[in-house]
């Protein structure tokens, strides 16, 4: 089951990043999703700052489940996930001033995003490092992609820019709309949706050819 | 008197934790299915909050001062007691709310809106009293989103739904609608005069 191949450290790498893609198909770690993706700038620290910590509890959790007694191993994910998110607090404060105030309370509330302790309960515990890094890695990357498809485009369409760089000129009416809160729910309803139509494309064919 | 007043409207509806914040959206999409279940789990969470936000008073004035780095760590171990306490007494008293809960109970600890409160409550430096009305204010918006959320969930069971909107999808655009419906309220502000 554990065993450590090439091929399983491929696959578990690869099917965070689509497959069981944590934003699209497990609908996992919505909070920060929605909140910070007004700006393609707040999704990339964002996205970096909860890669950095999944990867880090991850390798850590792994290193030390012989030794985590089961009785209280949530407590100890969170007391780990929460000293890692220390570290990317400060590192965000001390290099992008900016972003870190505009993100707010955010940063701090990767502690309690549903997805890294989904992650740590359901795999790092019970895999060797190797595998739990290739996961977490993974998980982080397709945690990074959702977060950037979101925060792309609620940007292009609310404000009509990319990074803040204006793309339509001055005749564009931004949907405002898109950048506030409702926008955010009514985005993420549209790409589940686009999901759900691919999934049925795809079964389709299927079916008809058995 | 007026000061605290405002704090608790504007986390009840001009800031609604849920609606403006996005914040507690696990158990918003997973406990909205029922609307007795909905508003229990409303009134658990109104209670950790008023909890944490004592306790984090206390941290505030008494700990944090010295040891800024534990302000995640301390905080977190809080509100995980207190969620603990909070399953043990529903355990005891009201079994059948307890099964009705399930994993929802002490996935508390995990709410956002929980951390999200103590954290504010600290950066805005709020005195006990006034940590106390945002907590209700809070506490209570999460819980009326919720019960709105059960409320339309409910009903939406019973009309037709394409098929393929059925599930997640179909309750992203009901919170959107009801995100865009509590924004009127943003008017409060301007018209209250501050």
């Amino acid at each position: 089951m554990s065993a450590t191949t090439p091929e399983r450290v491929y696959a578990e790498l690869t099917k965070g990043i689509w497959r069981e893609n944590p934003i699209f198909v497990q609908v996992l770690g919505m909070c920060p999703t929605l909140a910070v993706t007004n700006s393609v700038m707040n999704a990339i620290a964002m996205g970096v700052a909860t890669f950095f910590v999944l990867v880090g509890s991850s390798l850590l959790v792994s290193l030390l489940r012989r030794l985590i007694p089961r009785e209280v191993r949530i407590s100890t994910y969170i007391i780990i996930i929460a000293t890692f998110v220390t570290l990317a607090d400060s590192a965000l404060e001390a290099l992008v001033p900016a972003v870190h105030k505009e993100l707010g309370a955010f940063i701090a509330l990767i502690v309690v995003n549903c997805l890294i302790l989904g992650r740590q309960e359901a795999f790092a515990s019970r895999n060797p490092p190797l595998l739990a890094l290739a996961d977490a890695i993974g998980m982080g990357l397709g945690f990074c992609i959702a977060l950037l498809c979101l925060g792309g485009t609620r940007e292009i369409l609310g404000a009509g820019s990319f990074l803040g760089v204006s793309l339509f000129g001055p005749n564009f009416e931004p949907w405002v709309i898109m950048v506030l809160p409702p926008g955010g729910f009514l985005m993420l309803g549209a790409v589940l949706l686009l999901f759900a139509v691919l999934r049925q494309r795809k079964r389709r064919p299927k079916e008809v050819g058995a | 008197m007026n000061e605290l007043l405002w704090i608790f409207v504007a986390s009840l509806l001009v800031n609604n934790f849920t609606l403006y914040y996005f914040l507690g959206l696990c158990p918003f999409f997973g406990v909205s299915g029922r609307l007795t279940v909905a508003f229990r789990l409303g009134m658990a969470t109104i209670f950790v909050m008023i909890i944490t936000s004592l306790c984090a008073s206390a941290l505030n004035a008494w700990v944090l001062p010295h040891a800024p780095y534990l302000r995640l760590i301390s905080f977190i171990v809080v509100i995980a007691s207190t969620v603990q306490f909070v399953e043990m007494t529903i355990k005891k008293l009201s079994p059948v709310l307890f099964r009705a809960l399930g994993i929802y109970l002490p996935l508390i600890t995990t709410n956002c809106a929980i951390l999200f409160l103590a954290l504010t409550q600290t950066s805005r430096d709020y005195g006990v009293l006034e940590g106390l009305a945002f907590a209700l204010g809070g506490g209570g918006g999460f819980a009326l989103a919720l019960v709105l959320m059960a409320s339309i969930r409910e009903e939406a069971e019973l009309s037709s739904v394409p098929a393929i909107l059925k599930g997640t999808a179909i309750n992203m655009f009901i919170a959107g609608v009801l995100s865009l419906a509590f924004m009127g309220f943003a008017g409060l502000f301007s018209s209250a005069g501050n």
